[in-house]
């Protein structure tokens, strides 16, 4: 869908802003363009829209290169959002929406309506669209940014940082909106972030740029997090990688049994068999700890992060209802989170010749909590004992350890 | 001191001070005529310039010098330099009014042209608006404000000044500072000053309700009323 073919930009005061970039995003799916500033993913992300135009290489959307269309409607069919929404002031919310669709020459009713639809998709609700940005909170701002990239309904959207202005909680709850959001429309997406948080969250693909404008790895989150490239993008994915990873891990496969009936801590049930709580057995004044129910969607590091805070060290489990399925122990839980990480990091230490690591058996890939297509080699334990493949990569560093 | 202004209060109060060819409504008009004139043929000509400096950022040093060059200027001095070059008529008092008016009008467009947000032009931009897309729909709309507190300074500056007319024999509210003056009339002269001290106030009050009432929707800080 986008292609870069050996893209330089080269700005007049002479510092190079992207090195030889080659990439190629296919249709559908969010690739995050991610590193620390000065490193190229934004300036990459302003080309596609030629917001920016490169000084060589050819940049090609749906087949066409950008560089042979006028830039103005090349940008109408290209959704855009920025920092700070960039809303117009002076415009209601509504007419913000509508500004793509205007230029088109839909004409103010189809605009309007069409706008009005937008503004109830991004999670607003109707009269908001009357009110003037400055009348709304951060987080509102952005959606009606995103609303309005998505206004004239473009196959590419390009989110330059969109979140990184908003709290924590609202960025959380955004990021959520735009995962639905994308489950519904499936757009071809490029987000640009600093943060690497973010990035295993929102993207299908994540493309590492170092200082200078040089993309280091592109590959699924759970790809880089297991082997990636350098020492660079391993500083760069910080300390906890490996948590990290167990976060795109589904606990599905986790065993589980029924609750004990014996112990020190029963799981007190309402009506419907859901969990309400943890209490200390033995006679009326016993403590009680709030449980916190999982399912198979979750991810292993929610798993482990319950099975940390529950007194019983087991994870309560419930189906799509909330009623429990049964309990899964803390070592489950560990063991799990261990074969989790094996797969991904290739298993180095521990080869069978035990000399140099060996190459990575399987696809790292699992069912991930936001629900993207499983793969099954990958979730079933008989992946472990998959003969290496022959295209596995054969260097040394693909099976690093993770600590 | 208290008879001059019991003189002057009856001056400005008295039906045939009021009418009449040379009456006081008479001279308001012709007052307000220079002035609005004036105004609108700098305007014509500031407000290309200010958005055009403000649009491409190029020549940025006129307009932040003009405003110091229009304060130095000698408004009188302009009057006598024209009217010796073009004998008797309404151009000098018409090139030094819109000389006053123009620095005003295009520090101020420059300064609301500037005063837009880099993001939101950025996102106009990348919305798909093309360059006079950008210039009309977005920079023109929020700079408003700041160019129409422009437009008011240098009418209220001109208001001021039109009493330059009288000086090279045409009408206007100068008249009785002048003829007050030449017929060491003091109630006169108070009163001319009075009258276009009036103006000034009253059109300045009612422009910027105008604008309080027009940007009332604007966040604050994009009044500058």
């Amino acid at each position: 869908m986008i292609q870069f073919e050996a893209v330089h930009k080269r700005f007049p005061n002479g510092t190079t802003a992207v090195h030889d970039l080659s990439l190629d995003m296919p249709e559908g799916g969010v690739t995050v363009f991610v590193g620390s500033s000065g490193c190229g993913k934004t300036t990459s992300l302003r080309m596609i829209n030629r917001m920016v135009d490169p000084t060589s290489g050819t940049i090609r959307v749906g087949g066409r290169n950008v560089l042979e269309q006028d830039a103005a409607e090349l940008r109408r069919s290209i959704g855009y959002v920025i920092q700070q929404a960039g809303l117009f002031p002076h415009r209601t919310v509504l007419d913000n929406i509508a500004t793509v669709p205007l230029l088109l020459g839909w004409g103010r009713k189809k605009a309007r309506a069409a706008a009005g639809d937008l503004l109830e998709r991004v999670g607003l609700a109707p009269e908001m669209g009357r009110r003037y940005p400055h009348q709304l909170s951060g987080g509102q701002q952005q959606r009606v940014g995103v609303a309005r990239a998505l206004a004239a309904d473009p196959p590419v959207l390009l989110m330059d940082e969109p979140f990184g202005a908003v709290d924590p909680v609202v960025r959380t709850q955004l990021q959520d909106e735009l995962l639905r959001l994308q489950r519904e429309l499936n757009k071809t997406i490029v987000f640009v972030t600093h943060d690497i948080d973010e990035a295993v969250r929102l993207g299908d693909r994540i493309a590492v740029f170092r200082t200078g404008g040089h993309l280091v790895q592109c590959a699924s989150p759970a790809e880089l997090l297991a082997r990636p490239a350098d020492d660079f993008v391993a500083d760069f994915l910080g300390a906890e990688r490996g948590l990290k990873l167990l976060s795109l891990t589904a606990l599905v496969d986790v065993k589980q049994g029924a609750a004990p009936d014996g112990g020190p801590w029963e799981l007190v049930l309402d009506g419907a068999r859901k969990p309400v709580v943890w209490r200390e057995r033995g006679g009326a004044g016993g403590a009680e700890v709030p449980v916190r129910p999982l399912r198979d969607t979750d991810s292993l590091l929610s798993a482990l992060n319950e099975s940390i805070a529950s007194p019983s060290g087991l994870v309560a489990r419930v189906d799509a209802e909330g009623v429990l399925t049964g309990v899964s122990s803390r070592s489950d839980i560990h063991s799990a989170a261990g074969d989790a990480h094996l797969r991904g990091a290739g298993n180095g230490a521990t080869s069978p010749d035990g000399g140099a690591p060996a190459p990575e058996p399987s696809a790292p890939t699992a069912a991930t909590p936001r629900g993207s297509a499983p793969d099954p080699a990958a979730q079933s334990p008989q992946g472990l004992d998959l003969p290496a493949p022959a295209d596995a990569p054969a260097d040394g560093k693909s099976g690093r350890g993770v600590a | 001191m208290y008879e001059l202004f019991k003189d002057l209060g009856a001056w400005l109060v008295s039906g045939d001070q009021w009418g009449g060819a040379d009456g006081i409504a008479q001279r308001l008009a012709e007052h307000l005529q220079y002035s609005l004139l004036a105004t609108l043929i700098a305007a014509a000509i500031a407000l290309p310039v200010g958005l055009l400096i403000g649009h491409t950022g190029r020549g940025a040093f006129l307009a932040i010098n003009l405003s110091s060059f229009g304060r130095a200027l000698p408004t009188v001095g302009l009057v006598v330099l024209v009217f010796l070059a073009s004998g008797l008529s309404m151009w000098p008092v018409y090139i030094a009014l819109v000389a006053l008016a123009v620095p005003s009008i295009v520090t101020n467009t420059y300064a609301g042209m500037t005063a837009v947000d880099p993001e939101v032009k950025d996102a106009a931009r990348g919305q798909g608006m093309r360059a006079h897309q950008v210039l009309f729909q977005v920079e023109l709309p929020l700079a408003l404000p700041l160019i129409m507190t422009g437009l008011r300074l240098a009418l209220i500056q001109v208001v001021a000044t039109a009493t330059i007319a009288a000086y090279v024999s045409f009408g206007g509210l100068g008249r009785y500072v002048f003829d007050g003056l030449a017929q060491r009339d003091l109630v006169q002269v108070l009163g001319g000053a009075v009258l276009v001290a009036l103006v000034a106030v009253v059109l300045d009050l009612a422009l910027s309700g105008l604008q309080r009432l027009l940007f009332r929707h604007r966040p604050s800080t994009l009044k500058s009323a």
